[in-house]
């Protein structure tokens, strides 16, 4: 039997729009949803410099002297934060959400984290060398 | 020689008289090796009688006594006074819940959610007891086990912003007793389970802010168990679309 | 089949693969075309993005991590106030991010 008190005589608690700022996890964590929109603006504005390449290498150096702007230049700092933070808040979440079981053993989630962690830094070093020789 | 005392300010809500809550302090003795449960017990017994709250074992095993404590939701009977002496100490009712009385919460909502997730061991065809009881290797048992040690004192959906800004979402403790069955060797209820876990009010409203699994005192992972249950949601769906018959028999 | 009408599922895969790419891939190409390029740090080469194993790596570059982002800001704005508005938002992310996809698709074809 569940209980069901009257509810026109229950307090109902009302939660403020701004409840992410009463609390530093909860701001860290909204500080990790909007890396989105940082990650989605430059990857608008990379495709808006990838499209000036088609048309012509002149038009793509035109675009990329824009972004030498201070303006564009701020964002792309602040991307770069964000984007990172992203990263790491990422792989520590999918060492929580991956469960690498071998037996009764269970693969710790510093380890899991770590791996993620290190195989990001191969993968950009890798990308960055392509980059540099092809 | 004066007493050393410590200030509680505790909420106060008297239904059909409070049109809201309200915080009444009181002063009183204190002692390094109480908790916040025995306080509240001495405001009780000695100063005013009046005071409602919920506790039962006082050994963090209940689940009874869960409170806000200087806005942290906590086991009152695990919050030790030292913590925060010579500072006031402010006890209120689990946030996220409707209040009944002073610190009691109206629990009904959650009792609902627990049951609508069929936290039982489901069987497509007993076996007659003849034969024997479902053995369970204990790798088998390491899978589920620690999403089996929840004492329902509903801190988790205290701590858990989405269940504050939508009251119809399932909740992290009763997400992960979900997440518990499934995972049992023993079950084969994960399908009839689904219907409720895979709706928007099962696990999908969640965005892994991860805080419910911060403050359970028994560790019991509730933000892991529900993106596991989204990654198998997810899993299913793609089979569907993939094999006849829905990959069902 | 009742799964199929499960749309939440679909989002949510998107959502995964993006943030998966998002979290290898997007750091490294910010340092490249964002700072990189227009600060002269190293030789800028875009024909590279000119290869045809490049162009699809390219395609998957943007395109998943689009939904990854579509579904944070969807399920995000709520939680801050802006519940009223969630019926519009999700068209427009959702919505944003198919288009966002053909698009990619069209930039990446005619490199």
């Amino acid at each position: 039997m569940i209980n069901r008190p009257d509810k026109a005589k229950l307090y109902y608690p009302h939660m403020p729009a701004t409840w992410w700022l009463r609390k530093r996890s909860y701001f860290m964590f909204m500080l990790r949803e909007f890396t989105s929109v940082f990650i989605a603006i430059y990857l608008v504005v990379f495709l808006i410099s990838l499209y000036r390449l088609g048309q012509s290498e002149a038009a793509y150096a035109a675009f990329v002297d824009g972004l030498r702007s201070p303006g564009w230049l701020a964002f792309h700092w602040v991307a770069l934060l964000f984007a990172i933070y992203h990263s790491v808040t990422w792989f520590l979440s999918s060492a929580v959400v991956l469960s690498l079981r071998l037996g009764t053993w269970e693969a710790p989630r510093w380890l899991v984290a770590g791996a993620h962690i290190g195989g990001w830094l191969v993968v950009s070093v890798a990308i960055l060398i392509l980059y540099t020789v092809l | 020689m004066s007493e050393e005392t410590i200030t509680l300010n505790v909420t106060r809500f008297r239904p059909g008289q409070d049109s809201e809550p309200v915080l009444q302090s009181y002063t009183i003795p204190y002692r390094k090796d109480w908790v916040v449960l025995d306080a509240l017990n001495h405001i009780k017994d000695w100063v005013d009688q009046t005071l409602s709250y919920r506790w039962s074992c006082r050994m963090g095993v209940c689940g009874s006594c869960g409170m806000m404590v200087n806005g942290e939701p906590k086991l009152t009977c695990s919050a030790f006074l030292r913590e925060y002496y010579p500072n006031p100490v402010t006890v209120e009712p689990l946030v996220n819940f409707p209040v009944m009385r002073d610190l009691v919460v109206d629990m009904s909502d959650f009792m609902d959610k627990l049951k609508s997730v069929k936290p039982w061991l489901i069987r497509e065809e007993e076996k007659p007891v003849s034969e024997g009881e479902y053995l369970q290797s204990p790798a088998q048992l390491g899978v589920y086990k620690q999403f089996s040690l929840c004492i329902n004192c509903m801190l988790c959906y205290a701590a858990c912003p989405v269940y504050g800004l939508e009251p119809d979402f399932i909740g992290p403790a009763a997400l992960a007793l979900a997440h518990r069955y499934n995972e049992d060797s023993r079950d084969q209820g994960k399908e009839q389970r689904r219907e409720v876990i895979a709706s928007n009010e099962g696990t999908w409203d969640c965005t892994f802010v991860g805080e419910c699994s911060v403050v359970c005192p028994k560790h019991v992972d509730p933000a892991a168990a529900i993106q596991r249950l989204k990654v198998d949601n997810t899993k299913s769906w793609i089979k569907s679309l993939l094999l006849p018959k829905g990959g069902r028999a | 089949m009742r799964n199929i009408k499960n749309f939440e599922a679909l989002w949510w895969g998107l959502f995964s693969a993006g943030g998966v790419v998002a979290a290898f891939l997007v750091p490294i190409h910010i340092i490249l075309s964002g700072l990189g390029a227009p600060l002269g740090w190293l030789e800028d080469s875009p024909q590279v993005y000119q290869l045809w194993p490049v162009r699809l790596y390219l395609f998957v570059l943007i395109a998943l991590p689009l939904f990854h982002c579509a579904h944070r800001i969807y399920h995000t704005l709520p939680e801050i106030g802006l519940k009223v508005i969630s019926k519009p938002l999700a068209v427009l992310c959702y919505g944003g991010s198919l288009v966002g996809t053909l698009v990619t698709v069209w930039v990446v074809a005619s490199l």
